[in-house]
């Protein structure tokens, strides 16, 4: 029946919408769409330095870690919740716009409340993934000396492999404070970090040099760079869904939908949710797969 | 206005603006099967591209070929661009809207084609170039060993393993 409607209605002479959605829905639409070109640009970008370099690092040795995991190496297990929680609040938002077509208020007010915690859950793992990275203690090669670097602006410890020949000579060069916290940050030793400290340096670079310790160079600095501007940029974005989520929860609960006698504008913020997944399925192929 | 069509008289209740001329109705038991069917998919092509990462990661334990690799990752863009192609069409309704207006949307996404090809040769021939006319950048950058891929954890236990 629709079509037989597409094909006889006269489209372009006036008094209806000739794409047959309502003006802020396609506005919405393009706002997306330039939107799309703005992720697309910071992608590719990305893409650029790294065809542009002889090393990047690999995502298996840079996002292996999982909360209360401890050191356990657990490469794209967090990544792939992080992913998960938002095809399922993607998934619970269409439910909330279904739900506003056969304007069922209490439909809509479940619905949203999921999206919303999808989001937060979204956000607190981004959170505690960037907390990581920017506080984990990682052995780095600078200069002739081991250092304890965490990823800092301009740099990151994530940089080629020290062969083990290079790694002995670097021990004894290394300041005895460094290598005590190596041996604790390692659990080589069941001392405290302050008894560690006292001992004697010869006994720490042994308790290292028989450890599986891997040590490696400054990596890329504009790795850093990339990973916490476009994942930083996709955080905001859904930031805001969350604060616009939580407007339309607000709004619902009011009735001003009810009222109005429509949930158009759950669809709008739908269309923008969705779209913030959509970004994360190729900002995890660009970070976290490739 | 009166020997045009006129849309109020094929108002939905879901569809009750006024420059809207139909509305797409789905019943909710063709709703559900349709959302439950998206997310399936949506959730077996993600097991699918952390499978193939997986498989990267593992191969990059010994001296995995540069074409395979390669291949892979090839395979894990695809598969990402059909989960992007099930979320727009079918989460974002963009499948069930009028052709006119997929086009408006879909035509200018076309510039991503010209866009990434660039945009990777560019970087791909500053590297080439580089390395030929720059041998400190290619010899302190290149990993040792490895003219692609660098060593990994395990790579670097089994040397230590020899060692001792």
């Amino acid at each position: 029946m629709e079509q037989t409607v597409t094909h006889n209605t006269k489209w372009w002479s006036g008094g209806k919408s000739p794409f047959n959605i309502e003006y802020g829905k396609i506005m919405m639409w393009y706002f997306l769409l330039s939107d799309s070109f703005t992720f697309g640009a910071f992608l590719i970008s990305l893409g650029t330095v790294r065809f542009g370099l002889n090393y990047w690092p690999e995502p298996s040795i840079v996002f292996n870690t999982f909360p209360f995991a401890g050191h356990a190496n657990l490469p794209l297990a967090f990544v792939s919740v992080m992913t998960f929680v938002l095809i399922i609040s993607s998934v619970t938002m269409v439910l909330a716009v279904h739900a506003g077509h056969n304007r069922d208020k209490k439909g809509v007010e479940k619905y949203l409340i999921f999206t919303i915690i999808g989001g937060l859950i979204f956000l607190s793992c981004q959170a505690w993934e960037w907390t990581h990275l920017l506080t984990a203690k990682n052995p780095v090669l600078v200069g002739d000396h081991i250092e304890v670097m965490a990823q800092r602006n301009g740099f990151n410890p994530w940089g080629e492999i020290v062969l083990p020949q290079d790694v002995a000579p670097a021990l004894a060069k290394t300041s005895p404070e460094t290598l005590a916290t190596l041996v604790h940050e390692q659990h080589l030793s069941h001392a405290s970090h302050a008894e560690l400290l006292k001992t004697p340096k010869d006994q720490l670079i042994q308790m290292l040099s028989n450890s599986e310790m891997v040590v490696r160079k400054p990596g890329p600095a504009a790795f850093g760079g990339f990973f916490y501007g476009i994942t930083g940029f996709h955080g905001f974005h859904v930031s805001i869904g969350v604060i616009l989520l939580i407007i339309m929860l607000i709004q619902t609960k009011m009735g001003v939908f009810e009222r109005r006698g429509r949930y158009l504008m759950i669809e709008k913020i739908g269309l923008y949710w969705h779209f913030v997944d959509l970004v994360w399925v190729f900002v995890f192929l660009c970070f976290y797969l490739i | 206005m009166s020997n045009h069509y006129d849309p109020t008289k094929d108002i939905s209740p879901s569809a009750a603006y006024p420059e809207v001329s139909f509305a797409h109705h789905t019943d909710d038991s063709t709703f559900k099967k349709r959302v439950i069917r998206t997310t399936v998919i949506l959730s077996v092509l993600t097991v699918l591209e952390l499978a193939l990462g997986f498989t990267i990661y593992a191969l990059h334990k010994g001296e995995p070929s540069h074409a395979l690799l390669l291949f892979i990752k090839g395979v894990v863009c695809i598969l990402t661009l059909a989960k992007a192609y099930y979320i727009v069409s079918v989460f974002m309704h963009l499948g069930d809207e009028i052709r006119n207006f997929i086009m408006t949307i879909v035509v200018p996404l076309l510039l991503f084609i010209w866009f990434i090809i660039a945009f990777l040769a560019d970087g791909h021939s500053y590297k080439t170039l580089r390395n030929q006319y720059d041998p400190y950048f290619k010899e302190s950058t290149t990993p040792s060993g490895h003219p692609v891929i660098p060593s990994d954890v395990h790579k670097y236990n089994s040397q230590k393993g020899q060692r001792q």
